[in-house]
């Protein structure tokens, strides 16, 4: 299971944040942490026993997942990859600004990705896709045009 | 009008990205805003309202617990956009306590029936995030008809669904279950294989046994699948099936070794390794594979690979120390790795390696090492040193005066702060190894003497330590009197109140130790010639006993005025103790006339005293609180309300008791409680012992103590095991951690050992906090039972649907009958999806009329069918599935 989604900036603050098991507090995890270490750390004092927490570091953004026993730890670093591949194909070239502007587009994809704490999906081209033919329905059924997601 | 001068998202984020400091006022005018128009009954406005609402509370996290109705109303909009707002809003906010999450359960159902597909996923996306009991219970049906649609993403999803219907509603089993295993051989579509297998991880995860008659579909996935995603969810399933099934274990060690050694993907390579060793772990040679594919993580330039390698490393060490001793370079090397999970995760290995042989050189080398590094990880290695070498009742340690004298040299390690640990770990040996008590009081000692150390507050749980120990096994004191200096030095008003009262009592000890051999030495010097040399060593002369008298007076004299109860009680005890001692002893400190009538009457007073304290205290074992009966008449649990009434305002006068009582059966205030105990015993004449008489009585709540004879011989030539210095030296840690590296872990030094381990005393039982096996298991045995059903039933109503087809032909509704039976076998739970679905079985069979006596007997068939699966599942012992043999196709 995969716990927690969780994006921030290098200040903390909070871009994006989605749970999947209720949990019961949230603090900002992240600590000045060295380049170059591996990016894995223990999160059983804050997401409760059998945590990891994951996170990687792009430009000025940390993209942090929290999962459990059940989830392969390179795995869910690919996972990771992928969300920003997925973004990043999205918005062409994705900034922080992308991601502050656009809150449900980003969950859109994510629940693509990972469905109730699963993983559902894991390649870009398949999430890209089910984006399209979201867009589609839209645009045929559009009433509202003036309305953006 | 309202939603022309709304603001929008973007608006809200770009106002928040404008605020400097403000950000929490600018929040709530943008809340005031948003209560206001949520109200609004025209959809748009509402829907960005909530939005925007759902947006603060999950950026700045404030509550929406408020607007549940709101989101409610908004999916119900036709709109998608709306829709979606309104679905984003629940899954974000929702808990299954939310009171009105019932209301959409409705329209959950009528989106999961749409013909659109983006709709139908928001209603599972949802009814993943949010489902519980009844809502699950509810929306089962609509679940297990999109389980075999034909749109790929709904399928998948509706699979993803699953999960959560298992765990809320165990009886949705016997419904979806067959059509999940169904799923898993959809071998065409790959997203659906990753999204069952996913499931059944899961599953399995929480109670391996129900699954293992599925090891035949998993194996041919193992075999097949190209996907690494899919293959280590397999392996992960397998991890813990193949502990409970050997032959199983045997069939798929093959394949997993192929996969490892050909596999370029990481993640794969070490899922392999992973399930090797957890469960694999007998098989020789594959763990010798993974071995060598630890190896190659370990040189890795990636410190991820690296931290994982060792990871690895620490899973095979219980089992096979050998992976780990051949890299054991490499493992103490990272010890100083910049990454501080490879750090961590060296020294857990390096505690593993730790063993009888070699723990003096690998504590003294990561005591150098905790010296130079950052304040965190030095405690994170003091505290797995002090864990491995107490470990077991101090197993590994053989030589203790080394060992106590570490504790020691821990204690003055600036970033120290295991205090609490150090100060069990010192009573306890105290109390339970003989031979090591002059050591530990010499520690003891140089840790009182250094007034340094009363200023830092982590030290203050081992000083207690220490004074507690110098007291209690004073004899073993070179010179009382300067200890007598140290627990009275000014400094002492540094220490929080607790620990200033062992510092009292302790020097009550001391104090009539040192009155008791003055006393013993100087009848001697009349009569009977013993203690002569016990008074030179100990320096008391009558100079040095009028010095402590006075030292007394003005040290403790001012705390018979404390606030704090344990000092101002103990303080008046020692100076009652002067007060009575002072007159007789002060005429005999006089020479001659006459001495010798007043020397006899103190020195009576003194031995009773004398004769308290020498009393040997043994460990306590954990559960003696537990074994003494409750005596007649006396109710534990009675209301103490009135209490208060009865005593007014002078209740902190039973504060002693209440003390005593609490530290009955916490080791680690053990000190509190002997002295508690002492001085209960002291105001009485026959002091001579209520220990004593108490100890007689409840003997077998004690330690056998064996009466130590030979103290005084092993006093002062007992040489020092270490110099506590020594260690710390200016020698590098690249140097050390090298030296360290050099020294084999394999038992070498052995001969060396001269002294044999002293006797440890252990108790019985209690000795180590009973550790709870319970595992919370409420809910998922209900689910496993209806696994476990439905996997035995499927198998009895094949054979019945065998036997059967030699008579007649089955029809086309058997998928429906199928499910019939499924339905009718949960018998107890009456639920909609059973009506429903015969209605829709009838609905789609027009000819239903014609068949009709054809499917009245069909039932009454099946009904028998389910009583023999019923047998048959209740005749044997509830672990049928643990005997149900897996087919032999695998095996």
């Amino acid at each position: 299971m995969i716990k927690a989604v969780m994006v921030m900036n290098t200040q903390g603050k909070p871009r994006l944040t989605k749970f999947y098991e209720f949990l019961d507090f949230w603090c900002v995890v992240l600590c000045s942490r060295a380049e170059n270490v591996s990016n894995f750390m223990e999160a059983d004092s804050i997401f409760g026993p059998d945590s990891r927490l994951v996170y990687k570091h792009y430009a000025t953004l940390y993209f942090v997942f929290v999962f459990d026993s059940s989830e392969n730890e390179l795995a869910m670093l690919d996972l990771i990859q992928v969300f920003v591949e997925t973004l990043d194909k999205c918005f062409r070239n994705v900034c922080e600004l992308d991601i502050v502007f656009n809150y449900s587009k980003l969950h859109t994809i994510l629940d693509e990705i990972i469905f109730g704490g699963q993983v559902l999906e894991t390649s870009s081209a398949e999430v890209m896709k089910a984006r399209i033919s979201l867009k589609l329905y839209r645009i045929s059924y559009q009433n509202s045009f003036w309305l953006e997601e | 009008m309202d939603s022309l001068f709304q603001r929008s998202l973007d608006d809200i984020i770009k106002g928040l990205r404008h605020q400097q400091a403000g950000e929490s006022a600018f929040v709530s005018k943008v809340l005031e805003e948003v209560r206001r128009e949520i109200k609004s009954t025209d959809s748009h406005t509402k829907s960005t309202a909530l939005q925007k609402l759902t947006y603060l509370h999950s950026i700045c996290f404030v509550d929406m617990s408020w607007a549940a109705f709101h989101a409610i109303e908004c999916i119900s909009y036709p709109n998608f956009t709306h829709k979606k707002v309104g679905y984003l809003a629940i899954s974000q906010s929702f808990q299954e306590s939310t009171p009105v999450i019932l209301l959409i359960s409705n329209q959950l159902r009528k989106d999961l029936k749409s013909n659109v597909e983006v709709e139908v996923s928001l209603a599972l996306e949802c009814l993943s995030r949010i489902g519980n009991l009844d809502l699950c219970r509810d929306l089962t049906p609509e679940v297990f008809t999109l389980m075999a649609s034909s749109r790929i993403p709904v399928r998948k999803k509706a699979i993803g669904v699953v999960l959560r219907l298992f765990g809320k509603y165990p009886d949705a089993v016997r419904v979806c279950f067959k059509r999940l295993v169904e799923s898993l051989e959809s071998s065409d579509s790959p997203p659906i294989v990753s999204a069952v297998i996913g499931v059944f991880c899961e599953l399995a995860s929480k109670d391996p046994k129900a699954y293992l008659p599925l090891a035949p579909e998993f194996y041919k996935i193992l075999v097949d699948s190209r996907n690494n995603w899919v293959l280590i969810k397999v392996l992960k399933i397998f991890t813990k099936l193949a502990p409970l099934e050997p032959r199983l274990a045997k069939k798929i060690v093959e394949p997993i070794c192929e996969l490892m050694s050909k596999t370029g993907a990481k993640s794969l390579m070490f899922e392999c390794i992973r399930t090797i060793l957890t469960s694999l772990a007998e098989h020789e040679s594959a763990v010798k594979l993974a071995a060598g594919r630890i190896n190659e993580l370990l040189i890795d330039e990636d410190p991820n690979l690296r931290y994982l390698g060792l990871h690895a490393l620490a899973i095979v060490a219980p089992k096979h120390i050998w992976a780990v001793l051949e890299n054991k370079e490499f493992v103490i090397k990272s010890l100083s790795d910049p990454d501080p999970n490879i750090k961590l995760e060296s020294l857990r290995l390096v505690m593993e390696m730790v063993s009888e042989s070699n723990v003096v050189e690998i504590c003294r080398v990561l005591v150098n090492y905790a010296t130079k590094s950052e304040p965190e990880f030095c405690n994170v290695i003091l505290g797995s040193i002090l864990s491995t070498c107490s470990n077991n009742v101090y197993e590994i340690i053989v030589d203790f005066d080394w060992y106590v004298s570490l504790l020691g040299e821990m204690s003055r390690i600036q970033h120290c702060q295991k205090g609490e640990e150090i100060e069990n770990q010192l009573i306890d040996i105290g109390m339970r190894v003989q031979d090591v008590r002059p050591e530990l009081v010499r520690v003891g000692r140089d840790l009182l003497m250094d007034p340094a150390l009363l200023g830092n507050p982590f030290l203050h749980r081992i000083l207690s330590a220490a004074a507690w120990l110098c007291g209690e096994y004073v004899e073993f004191i070179r010179n009382p009197v300067e200890l007598m200096e140290s627990l009275l030095q000014p400094r002492t008003s540094l220490l929080p109140p607790s620990v200033r009262a062992v510092y009292l009592e302790s020097a009550f000890k001391a104090l009539v130790f040192c009155l008791h051999s003055y006393l013993k030495s100087a009848h001697g010097e009349n009569g009977e010639a013993s203690g002569t040399t016990l008074i030179q060593e100990n320096h008391i002369t009558p100079d040095s006993v009028l010095h402590l008298l006075n030292l007394i007076d003005m040290a403790v004299g001012p705390l018979s005025g404390s606030y704090d109860v344990e000092i101002q009680e103990r303080a008046r005890n020692i100076l009652g103790f002067t007060e009575l001692i002072k007159p007789v002893l002060s005429d005999s400190l006089h020479p001659q006339d006459e001495r010798h009538k007043q020397q006899v009457e103190a020195s009576k007073m003194v031995r009773l005293l004398h004769d308290t304290f020498s009393d040997e205290l043994g460990p306590v074992s954990m559960s003696a609180q537990g074994r003494v009966p409750v005596p007649d008449g006396l109710v534990l649990h009675e209301n103490l309300a009135d209490l208060e009434a009865v005593c007014g305002s002078s209740l902190p006068a039973s504060s002693a008791t209440i003390s005593f009582e609490g530290s009955h059966n916490v080791e680690g205030a053990t000190s509190i409680f002997i002295s508690d105990q002492k001085e209960e015993s002291e105001p009485s004449s026959e002091s001579t012992s209520l220990l004593a008489e108490h100890r007689k009585r409840h003997g077998l709540y004690y330690l056998p103590s064996e009466k130590n004879t030979e103290h005084h011989e092993a006093n002062n030539d007992y040489p020092p095991a270490n110099e506590l210095k020594s260690g710390v030296t200016v020698s590098n840690d690249a140097q050390d951690l090298a030296k360290l590296a050099e020294q084999s872990f394999l038992p070498k030094r052995k001969s060396k050992q001269v002294k044999a381990r002293p006797v440890v005393v252990k108790l019985d039982e209690g000795d180590v906090l009973p550790i709870s096996s319970k595992i919370p298991q409420a809910k998922d045995d209900s689910l496993s039972e209806a696994v476990r059903d439905v996997l035995l039933g499927n198998k009895a109503a094949a054979d019945s649907v065998i036997r059967k087809k030699g008579k007649e032909k089955l029809n086309a509704k058997e998928q429906e009958d199928d499910l019939d039976h499924m339905d009718s076998q949960s018998g107890t739970v009456q639920n909609p999806v059973k009506e429903r679905s015969k209605r829709s079985s009838r609905k789609q069979n027009a000819d239903e009329g014609d068949h009709g006596g054809d499917k009245g007997k069909q039932k009454r068939r099946h009904r028998h069918g389910k009583h023999r699966t019923r047998e048959g599942v209740q005749n044997p012992p509830a672990n049928v599935i643990s005997q149900t043999p897996v087919p032999d196709l695998l095996l």
